[in-house]
């Protein structure tokens, strides 16, 4: 089991610098993914989402650094290797999957110029080569006369083509781990659909992980075999699909899958969670949650300490005092 | 479906616009005077001849048929202005060439290296002020007073004294690049930063360069003339406009268009890089006005 990890995150905390001042972005944050499997990370905007896939790419800005914990990538630790070593890692070992599509391509150089680029670096092969294993990409992603499109430049690409060709760029490394930062939160819903119906079939193929980042519910249910759900730099919660949707723990993830608008239902009403999400810069005792928890008042520990994490059923955990007080009471 | 570089693009568009494309085409024309000066102006531009001296040019005559000798007439000692304004202009335009393309090549580097690493920001780009506080003559005269007079120090002296300008341009576009999405997801597929900044960076900043150097071209042209104007440019029985600007100084009332001639061919060339380089860049780069 142990083996199979590609990604092994533990006890991660990463501060950023803000006018001389360090803030905590991520605070004791572990989770791993394993081969052939999809990992969601889950939250919302500002949560740290996007601070923990720049942690493992090691591609934090110059203010931001990781204090301590680990990060291994297929058994070799990532924390603490400089921007030389690490960088043999990136592409080929993980690689990422950009949120904009229509930026992620320098505009200035054809798909054919970027892909055989990456192809000449990671595959070592010479440019005749490259071309044909560009061309077999592109057509693995599904993308009709790929020779056309080499000669391109990304302009002429529409979203949905350019994330495919990303996509196929990324892959083409044969990467253990593809790191994908909200990649469908700029395509439309029907391109949406066949963008994540792509990364299911190509992680089985390659038999990658894949770490998944995004807001949107409806995909997490499309496409994870697991979700983590952050809150203000701190994991919430963890567990199966299965467990998260049927059973959430978390008044935080019970929100957020109340948040999600249900056609089905009678009434057609979008329930948010009260509150604003906290600036980095705050201080909140106790537990993260509690100003914008509803079951804040029946527990008088909320404001004083940090909840643990505690495993609720095989695979399943939560930080949140009212599963150690015995059993929460959601609906 | 079309399929067109984005620079293609862009020239196309400049011939869209009829000022542009005179100034393009006048500077065509002026290069293949000057290319093929031996062929045009027949004499040679150095040869004096003490009976010809201050011999007026067409207008001497109302007569349009009139063409004497040397139509464009003869200077204090005789010799054609005609072949002089050519090989004159060849001069200047290599200097401006060469002046501008070394200019670019060692402010492009230096730019490039200021805006993508922080830490050699700082140092780049005070010594790039300082070189930026002289005043750009002095500068010039400066080199050229420690190395002597000739074309290539003259050449020496404008490239050294383009290169802050451009490393600065270079520097802030540099600085806008590196915060694009896609060079974090180059990073991200392992590119070396040498990789990044010689492919990524260096084309997206193209736009930038041609822009930039087009209205440098211009300014190294004007230099160039007035350092040999100053007698510090091209040694002296060469032709150079600046230089016979110069040497007709003393016959000025006596014969002005011994000065109109050169004085015309300088401005003629550099309002047309000019008018270029500011057409090109509405075109290229809306953003860059200084």
């Amino acid at each position: 089991m142990e083996m199979d990890k590609v990604l092994d995150v533990q006890n991660l905390h990463a501060v950023f610098r803000i006018n001389k001042k360090e803030y905590e972005v991520l605070h004791d944050i572990s989770f791993s993914v394993r081969r052939n499997e999809t990992v969601c990370i889950v939250g919302e905007s500002g949560c740290g989402k996007s601070v923990t896939t720049l942690c493992v790419m090691g591609l934090l800005p110059k203010n931001g650094r990781v204090t301590s914990g680990s990060i291994r990538l297929d058994n070799t630790e990532l924390t603490g290797l400089s921007q030389k070593a690490i960088r043999k890692f990136r592409g080929s070992k993980m690689g990422m999957i950009f949120q904009e599509p229509m930026t992620a391509l320098n505009p200035l150089l054809t798909v054919g110029y970027q892909m055989r680029e990456n192809l000449i670096l990671h595959r070592g092969v010479d440019r005749k080569k490259a071309n044909e294993m560009a061309v077999e990409y592109l057509t693995k992603v599904g993308i009709a006369n790929p020779e056309q499109r080499l000669k391109q430049f990304p302009f002429q690409l529409s979203g949905g083509l350019r994330q495919r060709v990303l996509i196929a760029m990324v892959l083409s490394a044969q990467p253990d781990l593809l790191i994908a930062d909200e990649p469908t939160t700029a395509l439309d819903v029907t391109i949406q659909k066949q963008v994540l119906a792509l990364l299911n079939h190509l992680k089985k193929e390659m038999n990658a992980g894949i770490m998944f980042i995004t807001h949107d519910l409806g995909v997490v249910a499309e496409i994870a075999d697991r979700i983590v759900v952050l809150y203000a730099g701190r994991k919430v919660e963890e567990g199966t699909v299965e467990q998260i949707f049927r059973n959430p723990l978390h008044p935080y993830t019970v929100g957020l899958i109340n948040a999600v608008p249900d056609v089905e239902k009678e009434e057609f009403v979008i329930q948010p969670i009260p509150g604003m999400f906290p600036n980095i810069t705050e201080e909140i005792p106790g537990c993260r949650f509690n100003p914008r928890c509803p079951h804040a008042a029946e527990c008088a520990l909320c404001s004083k300490e940090a909840p643990k994490m505690t495993e609720a059923e095989p695979g399943h955990f939560a930080a949140c005092h009212l599963i150690t007080a015995g059993g929460a009471q959601h609906d | 479906m079309k399929r067109e570089h984005p620079l293609r693009t862009a020239f196309r568009k400049l011939f869209q616009n009829r000022l542009a494309t005179i100034c393009f085409f006048v500077l065509m024309i002026e290069l293949v005077l000057i290319l093929f000066a031996p062929q045009i102006a027949k004499c040679d531009p150095n040869e004096t001849n003490i009976l010809l001296r201050l011999r007026p040019g067409f207008w001497a005559s109302s007569d349009p048929k009139y063409v004497p000798e040397h139509w464009l007439g003869t200077d204090e000692l005789g010799r054609d202005i005609w072949a002089r304004l050519l090989y004159g202009g060849r001069v200047s335009l290599m200097v401006g060439f060469t002046a501008t393309a070394i200019g670019l090549f060692f402010g492009t580097i230096l730019g490039l290296l200021a805006g993508y690493y922080k830490h050699l920001d700082n140092v780049i780009m005070r010594i790039m002020d300082v070189l930026f506080t002289f005043p750009s003559i002095l500068l010039a005269l400066l080199i050229v007073a420690m190395l002597g007079v000739s074309v290539k120090n003259a050449t020496i002296a404008i490239s050294i004294w383009s290169i802050p300008s451009f490393a600065r341009m270079i520097r802030s576009r540099v600085l806008q690049i590196k915060q694009e999405e896609y060079i974090t997801a180059i990073q991200s597929l392992g590119a070396t930063d040498f990789w990044i900044l010689s492919r990524h960076v260096l084309s997206n900043t193209l736009p930038t360069i041609i822009v930039i150097a087009t209205m440098r071209i211009a300014s190294a042209i004007l230099s160039i003339a007035t350092l040999s104007y100053l007698g510090v440019g091209v040694p002296v029985p060469q032709a150079e406009w600046g230089g016979m600007i110069s040497s007709a100084k003393t016959q000025m009332f006596q014969a002005p268009y011994l000065i109109i001639i050169p004085g015309i061919a300088i401005i003629i060339t550099v309002i047309c890089f000019n008018i270029l380089g500011d057409k090109l860049r509405d075109i290229l780069d809306p953003n860059l006005k200084d």
